[in-house]
């Protein structure tokens, strides 16, 4: 009789109310997707926190790697111009 | 970074350029109060340091469920019923929080749940106390949940992402364990003289084994300094346990009751509560396994696993089934 | 952190913290506000709520006694839950038929007699295994959503008002009852058997959930007739049966009267752990 449970692990995501994003709430075991939602529910929903839930496979999450992380980030730094707060001389006029 | 060619023998000690240059972006990590996420490279002592913490946390949430459920069938009035049975459950959730930030250190909650039933891993020890009466029910949501908030407040903080979300979750359920566990005492300090001798003597047993729930003495606690240093702790046990017997001195009051504690008091030259010297010779011998309620802690949670073998199995099966079908 | 956002954290604790996210209890009828608000039912009204809260409480408390020993802890978790809102029943329930007599939900579930307790016999049927356990919730379940559904209806203000909380919860146990037993029934070879066998322990206790009684005829349109939610019950479990792979027992119905107090072996002990602290403290508020 094998002692392990080899149930996979799933990621829940949790939109607390309309008009918000799903927001990473966890992680939780089950057997399959249905019963991952409802262990979702069970688990992350207790006290109204949520409206909607995903869950999805942990393996099936892709991630950027964090060493590489510069590299794969850098680009944006400096770039000050794709913000509003960058465009001094036309500050003051309205509606703008 | 896992070296790609085999070390000369004696060279391994030396920490290779990737491995320097992490190190540096860890140390600045910590030092800036930011957070270090799961796929972050950690020294390999903070990741042990951690899972054994966090998975030794996640164990005393479930064990911990005992000694309440144990009174969830008894409990005198169906509102308290109903309090208890949420807050256990409450205890298998932030059991359950607990294990999913263990495991993004990559440790999987087979194996840590393993540690726990084969008595490698440790947990709380205050658990292998029995709950004898409701007035436990009492004192353990008072005292018991009261030093854990103690604990957990600043490990809100701590510098590992997965742990101190978990904890944020954790203390806002908890914010009503304690009182519940406050107004338990305050319903039985108000009745019938069995009811208030009831709750004393909950309160005379729990006492001491919540204040060691700190753990030992600064000077006696060797791991507590690099703890500190990585920031998973923010303060001392000693801190802390100062700060949990100030407040209850104050709450005890309120109850009408006592602390088993008559020299118990502020020493304003000090700026500290002195309290009663702790029997550390058993705290030591319950966590070595001889507790009243060890034994039996264990074995229910091994005796729950064994017995939900068949249903952990058949559901893998079912879902193997549906997933060829989906295939075929 | 340093010491006075601690302390500040430590002393606000309650509070500050519940209130940092959306963390709400909802708004829906609770039994305090039955006690505050719920019209007197009449006696026959009052005797039909019992016969519903009996039911929940009985099964709350045997589903209660999961916590900290289901096969796995997000199941402890989904037994909680489902045992919490039984229990919620219950109470809402036994608060209201205590309004005729002025009693508090706590006077009936601590302070009757065996012989006063009305429940079915199904919900006492010990939990056995796991899969006991999930055969009793699937039978009551189904039962309990298709009740509470046509009591939505029913001419009882404060009745029709507990069941439209209740009718939601139920849903979610029967779904979750369904689950369980279609990967119980379909999963393994010993799994398949634990559920015949627990079909068939329990099977003989689903005849008296269909037996009309001289009550629900007096209450017209206040009451449901058992006898009427024999058809769909059976359409609904049998086509559960047939995904999960499991058939109805050939097994007769056991001559069984707990509407009328009269109680299995099991449930002395039932009652005896659940009221032995209040009965030892009379007149104690806790």
């Amino acid at each position: 009789m094998s002692q392990k449970s080899n149930w996979p692990l799933w990621e829940v995501f949790v939109r607390s109310s309309r008009g918000l994003s799903h927001v990473h709430a966890g992680s939780l075991h089950a057997p399959d997707k249905e019963m991952a939602l409802r262990n979702a529910r069970d688990l992350y929903t207790r006290r109204n926190e949520g409206i909607s839930l995903w869950v999805v496979l942990s393996t099936d999450i892709i991630t950027s790697d964090p060493d590489s992380k510069d590299a794969f980030f850098e680009s944006p730094q400096g770039k000050d111009y794709r913000h509003a707060t960058y465009y001094k001389a036309s500050e003051g006029v309205k509606h703008l | 970074m896992a070296p790609t060619t085999p070390q000369e023998p004696g060279l391994s000690a030396v920490p290779s350029y990737e491995e320097q240059q992490s190190q540096a972006r860890f140390d600045a990590l910590i030092n800036d109060d930011s957070r270090v996420e799961p796929r972050d490279w950690m020294p390999e002592p903070y990741r042990k340091t951690l899972t054994r913490q966090v998975s030794q946390h996640a164990h005393s949430e479930i064990i911990g469920m005992q000694p309440e459920a144990n009174w969830i069938t008894r409990a005198p009035s169906l509102k308290r019923k109903s309090i208890l049975m949420a807050k256990v459950q409450d205890e298998a959730g932030h059991g359950l929080y607990l294990y999913s930030a263990a495991e993004t250190l990559g440790t999987d909650r087979d194996e840590l749940n393993d540690q726990l039933l084969t008595g490698r891993a440790k947990y709380s020890s205050i658990f292998n106390y029995p709950a004898r009466t409701w007035a436990d029910m009492g004192a353990i949501g008072w005292l018991v949940d009261g030093a854990a908030i103690a604990n957990q407040v600043p490990l809100c903080r701590a510098s590992y992402g997965p742990y101190g979300r978990a904890m944020v979750r954790i203390c806002k359920e908890e914010s009503f364990h304690q009182r519940q566990g406050f107004e338990i005492l305050l319903s039985l300090s108000r009745g019938t003289e069995a009811q208030k001798k009831m709750a004393q003597e909950a309160i005379n047993r729990f006492y001491e084994p919540s204040l060691m729930m700190f753990g030992p003495p600064d000077d006696q606690s060797p791991n507590s300094a690099q703890s500190m240093a990585w920031k998973i702790k923010r303060f001392s046990n000693d801190e802390l346990r100062q700060r949990f017997v100030g407040m209850i001195e104050e709450q005890v009051k309120v109850l009408g009751m006592t602390l088993p504690d008559p020299d118990l008091h502020f020493d304003e030259e000090k700026k500290q509560w002195i309290h009663k010297d702790l029997n550390w010779d058993e705290f030591m011998n319950v966590i070595k396994g001889n507790g009243p309620a060890n034994a039996q802690r264990l074995e229910h949670r091994r005796k729950a696993h064994r017995e939900g073998a068949w249903v952990r199995e058949a559901a893998t099966a079912y879902a193997a089934k549906q997933e060829q079908s989906e295939v075929a | 952190m340093n010491h006075e956002e601690l302390d500040a954290s430590l002393d606000s604790f309650g509070d500050a913290l519940a209130s940092a996210t959306r963390v709400t209890p909802g708004n829906a009828l609770r039994p305090e506000d039955i006690a505050v608000a719920g019209a007197k039912p009449s006696d026959e009204v009052a005797q039909y709520a019992l016969h519903l809260g009996d039911d929940a409480l009985i099964l709350a408390q045997r589903l209660s006694h999961w916590i900290s020993r289901a096969p796995e802890i997000e199941e402890d978790i989904a037994l909680g839950n489902i045992a919490l809102d039984v229990l919620g029943h219950a109470r809402s329930f036994l608060t209201y038929a205590g309004l005729a007599w002025d009693k508090t939900e706590d006077d009936l579930a601590y302070w009757r007699e065996e012989e006063e307790f009305t429940s079915l016999q199904i919900v006492e049927q010990p939990n056995g295994h796991f899969g006991v356990t999930i055969m009793r919730q699937l039978i009551v379940s189904i039962y309990q959503h298709l009740l509470y559904s046509r009591l939505l209806e029913s001419a009882d203000e404060t009745i029709a008002a507990i069941c439209a909380k209740a009718v939601k919860e139920v849903d979610y146990h029967r779904d979750h009852a369904i689950a369980w037993t279609i990967r119980l029934g379909q999963g393994t070879e010993e799994s398949a058997e634990k559920m015949r066998h627990a079909l068939e322990i329990l099977w003989p206790y689903t005849g008296e959930m269909f037996q009309d009684e001289e009550l629900h005829s007096e209450l017209g349109d206040v009451a449901v007739l058992p006898s009427s939610l024999r058809e769909a019950w059976d359409a609904e479990i049998t086509s559960v049966f047939a995904e999960a792979g499991l058939e109805i027992p050939k097994s007769g119905l056991a001559m069984a009267h707990g509407r009328a107090g009269e109680h299995s072996e099991h449930m002395g002990y039932i009652l005896a752990e659940m009221q032995v602290l209040a009965r030892k403290h009379p007149g104690a508020s806790w």
